[in-house]
């Protein structure tokens, strides 16, 4: 059979499997205005739940008057942890196995922490009546640092026995939540103690936030009648939430049906399970009405789900040659008040064990202490999977420092301690498995696109004309090489309260040769509507076109983890592709019959059956399918469907090579962006536009928290960026023009060869923006300044380099 | 982010406007572009039991340009500042000023006249309309004054307007002196971290006429007499513009907050004060 013939090239075309850069189907109606969002949704009789929240960081509560709001008309009721406690639900378990106040119980632990529920006829009353609510505070003495929290004699959790064991194991002190380690600490520290060279370095990840555009909520609807409660909302994990709120309710899990509509975004904020979610259905449940909640911008960042916040201390070292021997990384992880992170279980700080990078360091050691404070809790993988964004951060800024103690180019420093292509699949010093990677060839790709001598070359000369006093203006070379590990995960170690990390897809081919597949998963942007319709149409040969994907409907969608950690193509395209496998043989054994041959002697040729060496005698997809349906076929059972669940094997590993040239105002500390590659190796890839836009995105988050996104806190515990003016959330004019570029290694164990790429340019976006700043200051002695690299904090480092006169 | 209740008034004229403030007295507040007052009332730091909303009342709108006389009516929009070719003929320091307020969405609400009353610090108007010299004309009960915007500003949000009076033109001399509106921001629709609006006329190599403003370095914006004199009579040479930038910084008095503290701040005054100057006389 000819391969390349302009008649099959044809059918390849109009199938729009992978590797085409299909139109997102999404987008007609997003661009349209004609989204269904959870605020989207009104049902008759629909009451407004909104909360009091505590203005106070820390403090005791004395009262709770009621009164006044429920005067007020269109007031249904106000719910405080009183009411909710005969329920038990005024307490709710946590993903990370802590549990969390829904309503303030005696006292408050975190600025705009949930004290009461009023529910109203519209949000404008309901409003109105949060004012009317008094309560009376009794100040406590606040913590808002984690390593002063550990020193305290101040009890944030008064409800934990401090003598009891975590969910993680032992507590150290009735503010310490977790030591959690991995590695060889002794054999690291012989082997650091002992080497040629070492660069120790102290770093903190800045508290940020993942704001999607659209804040978190929800509409709850018990119908009394028939016992079903609905949950729409803008849930990550459907599946995960029905489960809980079934464990939470007594609902059993058939009565309970949760969808996700579209969601404008999530990143990892919408993962867990908020107080809002509990109060609206027992809202519903006592007042017999659907009641929604959606929180404002204020309340979604000073509230729900932040990221990072993490004291890292590393030591690194090497040979006199630059041979990494070995690293020490220590992490002081504030968690704020409750500890609601989103990781899988076995895994208290997310997957920060991948803290090696890209290198081939033999030895090493991770230990994390999760802390209490007096802040909001969280700590999600803002668009990364678990942690891996603080993980690389310190990798790669260990290697910038490393190379300055030695005086060393840092990409040459790079170059040779990556793992080499031979070496994989790669066995980690703190237990990961790398599945494939050709680290070498993308970074020399790297450097050559963006003349990286060159660029050095011209950085000497500025630095030199700075010296001269002919400019004021500095130029920084940021480079990161990262390593990922999405894909959670496989179910012998990960999953999330239990709950295994598979993921599923179940198909429907229609008699006319169309098909319906949906997933476990759940778009927030992704456009999985659009790429999860390629992998089929390459795997059964029906056209994208022809496939509807659907997704967040616990009725009718296989049951599946959701979408986080880059996780969705990894394992639910996994479970697409094996299902497609399996309707594929159905159909293989269809044809054969039509065609009067036996099923090997049929093969599948784009989107057909052929019989080997007459490929003139063949039967379509839809032949087939119609067939399936209303043929009947001896030993064959009517219909074409197939369902799979897909346990990984193993994660998959990303990984890419970023260049960043910027120029620093001395004297203003404004940064100039003047030009950023990013070469991303995704394995397989299905969709090469939707992995540019996921590449603008997530490099663009990557500047906002390199550059200036932070959630901060006063001494007193006060939110200092709750709106976005303060809270940096970059638009089209601060955002450079990115250079996307690739190479292709495969998953191994993938049956597509895809890795996952969402999360990548974030992950390998902020060490790059990071070193691209410092870089500027290294002629000067700078050795490392903490991000968020703002105007002032640059201006500072200049300040204290001497730079201004 | 839901404000309290209020009455919403949409007066056709001037008068109808006064008379429903007389009437409300401190209950009462009036509407431009919303851009400054909208949101105070969502965060509820603003109470307006009575809203007037002036965008019916057409006797505020548009740019007059007669004799050397340029007249803006208060409702008049950034972006209508922005897009009128014979006010950036007149007095270009405009458009460059407008352009660096927040973003075109904004811009497409928010007025001068809005900006310039508020009596937020950080708005740009104010610096620019001491540093073009202009007149405030306002209405009230007993009759119209002028007010200039140099002597308008008194502290955050207060002002030499009376509760009763309605900011309704501004005016302001043509010019063709050498102009620059520096600002420094964090990101697109921020206020400045440092702006400096300055205007240079300069006559057989010299410079003979000055004028210096500053927005958000104080509680109120700068107009720094002092700066302009250590311009004049000299070019503007390396001297000249740091004894104008001393004097400046002599005038203003930040303060920290997310942008940085007072050090940076006033450093950062400086530079933009500086480029300022240097820019306005590359022009003259």
């Amino acid at each position: 059979m000819n391969d390349m013939t302009p008649e099959r090239d044809a059918r390849v075309a109009n199938l729009k499997g992978m590797g085409c850069s299909r139109k997102r189907v999404e987008d007609a109606r997003f661009t349209q205005g004609k989204g269904n969002y959870v605020d989207d949704i009104s049902l008759p009789g629909m009451l407004t739940g909104d909360f009091v929240r505590s203005p106070y960081a820390h403090a005791r509560i004395k009262s709770i008057n009621t009164e006044a709001a429920m005067a007020l008309e269109g007031v249904v009721a106000v719910l405080t942890a009183q009411d909710l406690a005969p329920l038990s639900l005024h307490w709710m378990p946590t993903l990370a196995g802590d549990k969390q106040m829904v309503l303030a119980d005696g006292k408050v632990l975190f600025q705009g922490q949930e004290v009461a529920f009023v529910v109203a006829k519209d949000r404008y009353i309901a409003a109105d009546a949060i004012e009317l609510v008094e309560v009376e505070y009794e100040e406590l003495p606040v913590i808002v640092d984690p390593i002063k929290s550990l020193q305290s004699d101040v009890v944030l959790r008064e409800d934990l026995d401090p003598k009891a064991p975590g969910a993680h194991g032992p507590r150290k002190h009735h503010n310490h939540i977790f030591t959690w380690e991995v590695g060889d600490e002794a054999g690291t520290n012989a082997v650091i103690d002992d080497a040629d060279v070492v660069a120790e370095a102290s770093m903190y990840y800045h508290r940020t936030h993942p704001c999607p555009l659209e804040p978190c909520g929800c509409v709850a609807s018990m119908d009394k009648v028939n016992g079903k409660l609905t949950l729409w909302g803008t849930f990550q994990a459907p599946h995960v939430v029905r489960t809980v709120a079934s464990l939470l309710s007594g609902i059993e899990e058939h009565n309970i049906r949760v969808v996700s509509p579209d969601i404008g975004g999530g990143f990892g904020n919408k993962v867990g399970v908020y107080p809002g979610y509990v109060c609206s259905i027992v809202a519903s449940i006592v007042t017999g009405v659907p009641v929604k909640w959606v929180e404002d911008r204020m309340d979604n960042l000073m509230t729900t789900a932040f990221a990072r916040d993490y004291w890292m201390t590393g030591k690194i070292s090497a040979t006199k040659e630059g041979k990494i021997t070995g690293l020490h990384c220590h992490v002081t992880a504030d968690h704020g008040a409750f500890d609601a992170c989103a990781d899988p279980t076995k895994f208290p700080a997310g997957f920060m064990n991948i803290c090696t990078g890209s290198y081939d360091i033999p030895i090493a050691y991770l230990g994390v202490d999760g802390v209490y404070t007096n802040k909001a809790p969280g700590g999600v993988s803002y668009r990364c999977s678990f942690r891996v964004t603080e993980a690389v951060y310190f990798i790669e800024r260990m290697i910038e420092v490393l190379a300055i103690e030695m005086d060393m180019d840092p990409a040459e420093l790079r170059r040779i301690n990556f793992i080499k292509k031979e070496q994989f699949p790669y066995q980690s010093a703190l237990g990961w498995e790398y599945d494939s990677g050709d680290y070498h060839t993308a970074w020399d790709k790297a450097l050559k696109a963006v003349d990286y001598d060159g660029l050095r070359k011209e950085q000497a000369e500025r630095v030199e004309a700075f010296k001269r006093g002919e400019t004021r203006t500095l130029m920084g070379i940021g480079l990161s090489f990262f390593t990922e590990i999405v894909g959670a995960g496989p179910v012998k170690n990960c999953d999330i309260l239990g709950m295994g990390m598979f993921d599923s897809c179940e198909i429907r081919i229609h008699p006319t040769g169309s098909a319906i597949a949906r997933l476990g998963t759940i778009s927030q942007g992704q456009g999985h509507a659009t790429t999860f319709a390629q992998i089929l149409a390459s795997e059964i040969g029906i056209p994208a076109d022809s496939i509807t994907i659907e997704e967040g409907d616990t009725d009718t969608a296989p049951y599946g983890l959701g979408t986080y950690g880059s996780r969705s193509t990894p394992v639910a395209g996994a479970a697409t592709a094996m299902a497609g496998r399996k309707i594929r043989a159905k159909a293989q054994m269809i044809a054969a019959y039509l065609l009067e041959v036996h099923d090997d002697d049929v093969e599948f040729d784009v989107d057909r059956f052929v019989v080997k060496g007459a490929p003139e005698r063949f039967k379509t997809m839809g032949e087939i399918a119609y067939a399936a349906y209303n043929q009947a076929i001896p030993g064959i059972e009517p219909g074409l469907e197939a369902v799979s669940y897909y346990d990984p094997p193993n994660m998959t590993y990303p990984f890419g090579a970023y260049v960043c040239v910027m120029d620093i105002d001395v004297d203003t500390g404004v940064t100039d962006i003047r030009r950023f590659y990013a070469l991303d190796d995704c394995g397989t890839r299905i969709n090469p536009m939707v992995i540019e836009g996921q590449i603008h995105g997530g490099l663009t988050e990557a500047l906002a928290v390199a550059l200036g996104q932070e959630i901060a806190y006063d001494e007193m515990g006060n939110v200092k960026t709750g709106t976005l003016m303060d809270f940096f959330l970059p638009t089209a004019w601060e955002v450079p023009n990115y250079e996307t570029d690739h190479t292709v290694t495969p998953s191994p164990h993938h049956p597509i060869g895809a890795k996952g790429v969402g999360e990548s340019p974030h992950v390998g976006g902020v060490p790059c923006f990071s070193n691209a700043v410092q870089d500027a200051f290294r002629p000067f002695g700078n050795r490392h300044t903490n991000m968020p690299h703002d105007h002032w904090r640059i201006w500072q480092t200049a300040n204290a380099l001497g730079l201004h006169h | 982010m839901i404000p309290a209740a209020f009455e919403y008034h949409r007066p056709a004229d001037i008068r109808g406007a006064l008379s429903i403030l007389v009437e409300h007295g401190d209950d009462a507040r009036v509407l431009a572009g919303g851009h400054s007052l909208i949101p105070m009332m969502k965060l509820r730091m603003a109470d307006v039991p009575h809203l007037i909303d002036l965008q019916d009342i057409s006797s505020l709108k548009g740019i007059t340009i007669e004799g050397g006389r340029i007249t803006i009516g208060a409702m008049t929009t950034q972006h209508e500042l922005i897009t009128n070719d014979a006010l950036h003929a007149a007095a270009p320091l405009l458009r460059e000023a407008a352009l660096q307020i927040a973003d075109p969405q904004v811009r497409y609400m928010g007025t001068i006249g809005g900006n310039v009353a508020n009596g937020d610090p950080g708005n740009d108007m104010p610096g620019l309309m001491q540093c073009l010299d202009a007149t405030f004309t306002l209405e009230g009960p007993n009759g119209t004054r002028t007010v200039q915007a140099r002597d308008f500003y008194e502290a955050a949000y207060t002002t030499d307007r009376d509760d009763a009076e309605i900011l309704t033109h501004i005016s302001l001399d043509a010019t063709t002196a050498g102009y620059a509106y520096e600002k420094q921001k964090r990101k697109i629709g921020d206020y400045a971290t440092a702006a400096c609006a300055v205007l240079i006329t300069k006559e057989n190599g010299v410079v003979t006429s000055a004028s210096v403003a500053m927005t958000n370095l104080s509680d109120v914006p700068v107009f720094s007499e002092a700066a302009a004199e250590a311009l004049i009579g000299g070019t503007c040479d390396t001297a000249a513009v740091k004894a104008a930038v001393a004097a400046a910084l002599a005038d203003i008095d930040p303060t920290e907050d997310n942008r940085g503290p007072v050090k940076f701040k006033m450093h950062v005054a400086g530079v933009i004060i500086a480029r300022a100057i240097e820019r306005a006389w590359s022009r003259a």
